[in-house]
């Protein structure tokens, strides 16, 4: 059963490693959408270095949302998925699988990458750890709160664009927990401590969550 | 539970529909004609915030009736996936654009409330926040409602994603006691009783309850117009076979 669950890993893996669209295309967006925003603003430093945590935050959530749509849609039509729903391997790990490479491909590329972003938007040297830090326990809850939009959405043509709006408005918590613990971070009232252990629990129970509605969400699409 | 069963049958839910629908609509209208009438005649302008108390009377039910629809469409998600039940999509799909509506005119009434008391139409609070978050799931689900043509695949699909924004509503609930911000507590339902006047509060829960009877009547009107669509859909994809063999039949 472990094997399965490796097979699909390996092969999600290998499919975003070889085939493009994976890591690094999210990890351009990224970095793309980070220096977009100083011309936004405007190249005030301290501006920058206070909203620095909100602007990766942001970033990590739209990259996490734009590969989102490719998660179940390309097993659908090639037809792979409908093996995947007939092997021994509960649907509900399968899921897990696919949203653990949706994560390794997307969430920990930007939270390795966060520091180098930082720079750019003039987070001080102490807050660069705990900053990706946030981003490393709290992506997760992207990618699987992402892969049951993902799953709902799977057998639509015309799919692309509702997928964020389904999404959206779901990843709230996390943001505002994971902007808090940043900003805690920065030096603030509250201890750094508590919203990221709340962020690690929204990670955790999404994870639960997200790959049980997202393996029924499969179930009722067949 | 016994008529809910009962009700599985639609021939027997349009026909009871039909008879309950006058009466609903009825003490419906009554109960506005004399709630508004003790709301804006009777009722005491606030010492405080004078004459825009009486925002509070359309303000406040609708915010319940936002989290109540949201509720019911949380139950009828559980009717569809577990007991199967074949009205429970019906009355999910014609919940979602009433409860936006009721979601919508609360944020409305609330942003012109806070014009005069707060001095700004919007404010990122938790509460107004949480409801605008409301606002955008019940537009998610009608969204996904339009995007999967095959009623009963949609509805299953729409069922789970209900449910996971379920996970809200206890946020908007509790959002003005974990946060304290510009928003005020909770004043009606809180444990050691209600904190408004009872002058207003009577008023108040007039009003609520006739636009519960309202929200009910547009429920029932909404959940019949969905199974004729339904029934037409089916009589157009018969007839769409028919036609079809026919012209098998003299093609061959």
């Amino acid at each position: 059963m472990s094997g399965a669950f490796l097979a699909i890993l390996k092969r999600d893996l290998a499919l975003a490693a070889r085939a493009g669209g994976g890591g690094e295309l999210a990890l351009v967006f990224f970095l793309t959408l980070v220096v977009l925003v100083p011309f936004a603003l405007g190249p005030d430093l301290n501006l920058l270095s206070r909203i620095g945590p909100a602007i990766l935050w942001l970033g990590a959530l739209l990259a996490t949302l734009i590969g989102l749509d490719r998660l179940f849609q390309g097993d659908e039509e090639d037809g792979s998925l409908d093996l995947i729903r007939a092997s021994a391997l509960p649907l509900e790990l399968a899921v897990l699988a696919k949203g653990l490479a949706h994560w390794l491909t997307t969430g920990l590329p930007l939270a390795l990458a966060a520091p180098l972003l930082g720079l750019l938007v003039a987070l001080p040297g102490e807050a660069m750890l705990p900053v990706a830090g946030t981003l490393l326990v709290g992506t997760p809850a992207l990618s699987f709160i992402g892969a049951t939009g993902a799953a709902l959405t799977a057998g639509l043509k015309r799919g692309g664009l509702i997928l964020p709006i389904l999404v959206a408005p779901l990843t709230v918590p996390v943001l505002i927990f994971g902007v808090s613990a940043s900003n805690s971070a920065l030096g603030g009232t509250v201890p750094f401590l508590t919203p990221f252990l709340i962020l690690c629990a929204l990670s955790l129970a999404t994870l639960v969550i997200g790959t049980i509605a997202a393996a029924a969400a499969l179930r009722q699409a067949e | 539970m016994a008529s809910l069963i009962e009700l599985a049958n639609p021939t027997r839910f349009m026909r009871l529909s039909s008879r309950l629908l006058p009466w609903l609509g009825g003490a419906a209208a009554l109960l506005l004609a004399v709630g508004f009438y003790l709301a804006f005649f009777v009722a005491p302008a606030d010492y405080q915030q004078g004459e825009t108390i009486r925002i509070m009377f359309v303000h406040v039910p609708a915010a319940w009736l936002a989290l109540m629809f949201y509720s019911m469409m949380a139950v009828s998600a559980l009717g569809t996936l577990v007991w199967r039940h074949p009205l429970a999509d019906v009355a999910q799909k014609a919940a979602a654009p009433i409860g936006a509506c009721f979601a919508l005119i609360c944020l409305i009434t609330g942003a012109l409330w806070g014009k005069p008391m707060w001095g700004t139409y919007w404010v990122w609070d938790a509460r107004l926040t949480s409801v605008l978050v409301l606002f955008l799931i019940y537009l998610g689900i009608m969204a996904l409602w339009r995007t999967l043509d095959d009623p009963s695949r949609a509805g299953r699909a729409v069922a789970i994603l209900t449910l996971v924004g379920f996970v809200n509503v206890p946020i908007i609930k509790f959002s003005v006691d974990w946060w304290n911000t510009l928003h005020q507590p909770a004043s009606v339902f809180r444990a050691g009783g209600p904190t408004i006047h009872p002058a207003m509060l009577w008023p108040l829960l007039i009003l609520a309850a006739g636009f519960t009877l309202l929200a009910l009547a547009l429920h029932l009107v909404a959940m019949r117009a969905e199974i004729m669509r339904r029934r037409v859909r089916t009589l157009t994809i018969f007839e769409a076979e028919r036609l079809d063999r026919l012209a098998a039949e003299v093609a061959i």
